[in-house]
């Protein structure tokens, strides 16, 4: 089976130094990168329709593609790899960051190259410290073998890569509002357009790019786009994707998959399906963010457009499971407390909407609640939209509440006249 | 009022290399914070001023920022701090569990400090190692697929 980006990462968790790095080939794509123009490098990754893999999932090839036309002026440029994992649920960059620091930085290089940009950043979240420490060496490792700094590899294409580690704030994920932490203020998103391929940090135009994202770049350019394409278990499919299970399953972790491989068999074959006398309920398929999918749903592939069609979103692709013994609005009511702590405060909706949710939710799980506060909630999720809000946290953050009021609208209810939460027992 | 410095020679020092690389002196407030913050444990007020001044910042605009992010402290604390992780996944395979052991070992509740200055307990929202929940950071270590009976072990290693 075709894995390009974790084959070589070792499994006893060490890392892969530039020297074992390029003995399986590593940097041979960038040297072949080089030798054909930027323009030419952006088609191929056009044609392979690479998706983003930070939870998006905007084709990659497009997004370079924004940014001003180079008429010969020298302006700054910047590419940044988006490492501030911060999603609930997900846990795949540290993987990529921790086990094989290089083929980013390659994946980067290619990429900044195509966009002609000067100078690079790999935005890293506070809590991975060791991928810090290994980023820090493969940097100096890179700098010292001509593959990053003046000319690199020999040609005309120069670019500086800098490590800048985040100090906590699930906001920093947002791309716009990772531009202003870098630029050492509050991690507040902006208004786009402009978008920040046209004015990005510092005002100039900047790419922002998924970790994962970047990793696939140097398969890309060594196989070729068709090759991507034909790695695939769906025709939305193309390339590999990172998947990963957390929650009651026996054998939580990450694999990395054909794309639109079917949700099935990431939970029954990988994951080894439930725990001894838990059954499966349901499942945020891409993370905190995004709707449940529930046993109806099992055969879904997980691809961009399938996910989309049966209700939810493919996001980061790493699957939380609910099993039958966990209350589904206690588990809301953990997701909306996220949310709202981690809300920027910039826009009302979200910075007043989030706890009034998070509140709703405490008191039906206290035994509390009242039939009114399911129409609050059903209002919030209505509200809180694209268009209302300044960005996509509150809209992201009311998906999984919305999904489960359509698929476990009797666990609220029972807890309405209960007055009590039901599942406290079973633990 | 005191003429003695907050910030020790060293951090100032490590902060004014931050300034070849940003366009302002502003734009490295974050690297400055982090900085002081490895040095002095946590950013009080009086460093907060001197800090700001360094950086041509008002008071209030770089409080905005210290204020906003997880991992800059502006109250004390003591000389470990325990992240644990309070998400989704962590709460479904049963942090809260490690979270009450904590509480009455230490007798604290999130945001306390130990007398003896030893430990602070805060949560922290996703770690991104759900696979091995529940986690916990201490200072800069992570310990994984915690349960109640590696507690003891592992904080004895902080002291």
């Amino acid at each position: 089976m075709e894995q390009p980006l974790t084959q070589h990462i070792k499994k006893d968790g060490s890392v892969l130094s530039l020297k074992e790095y390029e003995s399986t080939g590593g940097y041979q794509a960038l040297k072949k990168a080089l030798q054909s123009t930027p323009a030419e490098i952006m088609e191929i990754v056009k044609d392979s329709k690479l998706r983003g893999r930070g939870g998006a999932g905007f084709p990659t090839g497009m997004k370079w593609s924004f940014g001003p036309k180079d008429d010969g002026t020298p302006i700054t440029k910047y590419l940044i790899a988006n490492g501030d994992e911060m999603e609930p649920g997900t846990f795949k960059d540290r993987l990529l960051l921790e086990g094989s620091p290089h083929q980013l930085i390659e994946g980067m290089i290619i990429s900044a190259y195509a966009f002609q940009a000067n100078i690079s950043y790999i935005f890293l979240r506070w809590a991975y410290h060791v991928a810090a420490e290994r980023v820090t060496v493969a940097l100096k490792e890179a700098y010292d073998a001509g593959y990053l700094g003046k000319n690199i590899a020999g040609s005309n294409y120069s670019l500086e890569m800098h490590l800048h580690t985040s100090v906590g704030r699930y906001m920093c994920g947002e791309e716009t509002a990772l531009l202003n932490a870098l630029e050492g203020k509050r991690a507040n998103p902006r208004n786009k357009p402009p978008f920040p391929q046209v004015s990005g940090l510092f005002g100039k135009p900047t790419i922002v790019n998924n970790v994962e994202t970047l990793c696939n770049i140097p398969h890309i350019i060594a196989h070729g786009a068709e090759w991507y394409l034909g790695i695939r278990k769906s025709p939305g499919g193309g390339g590999t994707k990172l998947y990963g299970a957390s929650g009651k399953v026996k054998t939580p972790g990450i694999w990395e998959l054909p794309l639109g491989t079917p949700l099935r068999e990431i939970i029954e074959v990988h994951a080894g399906g439930m725990m001894d006398g838990y059954k499966f309920r349901g499942v945020l398929p891409g993370g905190a963010s995004t709707d449940f999918l529930t046993e109806e749903h099992l055969d879904v592939a997980m691809d961009f457009e399938e996910v989309t069609k049966a209700g939810s979103r493919m996001g980061t692709g790493t699957v939380i499971v609910l099993d039958d013994k966990t209350c589904p609005v206690g588990m809301c009511l953990n997701l909306e407390k996220f949310f709202a702590q981690e809300s920027c405060g910039w826009c009302t909706p979200c910075r007043e909407g989030l706890p009034w949710t998070a509140k709703i939710l405490q008191g039906l799980e206290m035994g509390q609640g009242k039939m009114e506060d399911i129409d609050h909630l059903i209002y919030q999720t209505h509200y809180n939209a694209p268009g209302n809000t300044f960005c996509a946290l509150a809209p992201g953050a009311m998906e999984p509440l919305q999904s489960a009021l359509k698929y476990f609208r009797e666990d609220f209810e029972k807890h309405i006249h209960d007055h009590r939460c039901g599942y406290k027992e079973h633990n | 009022m005191t003429d003695e410095k907050i910030i020790s020679e060293k951090a100032i020092k490590e902060i004014e290399e931050l300034f070849h690389d940003v366009p302002k002196k502003s734009a490295a407030c974050i690297e400055a914070l982090k900085i002081v913050q490895k040095h002095h444990r946590w950013v009080s007020d009086e460093a907060l001023k001197e800090l700001a001044t360094m950086l041509d910042m008002t008071i209030h605009e770089l409080d905005s920022i210290a204020t906003f992010y997880n991992m800059i402290f502006r109250k004390p604390v003591g000389r470990h701090v325990i992240l644990l992780c309070n998400s989704v996944s962590c709460w479904i395979m049963g942090y809260e569990e490690i979270l009450h052991y904590l509480e009455n070992k230490l007798s604290l509740k999130y945001g306390e400090t130990t007398p003896d200055d030893r430990f602070t307990l805060l949560p922290i929202p996703c770690l991104g190692t759900c696979d091995h929940a529940p986690a916990l950071i201490i200072d800069e270590e992570l310990h994984r697929d915690l349960t109640i009976d590696k507690l003891d072990k592992i904080l004895d290693a902080y002291q």
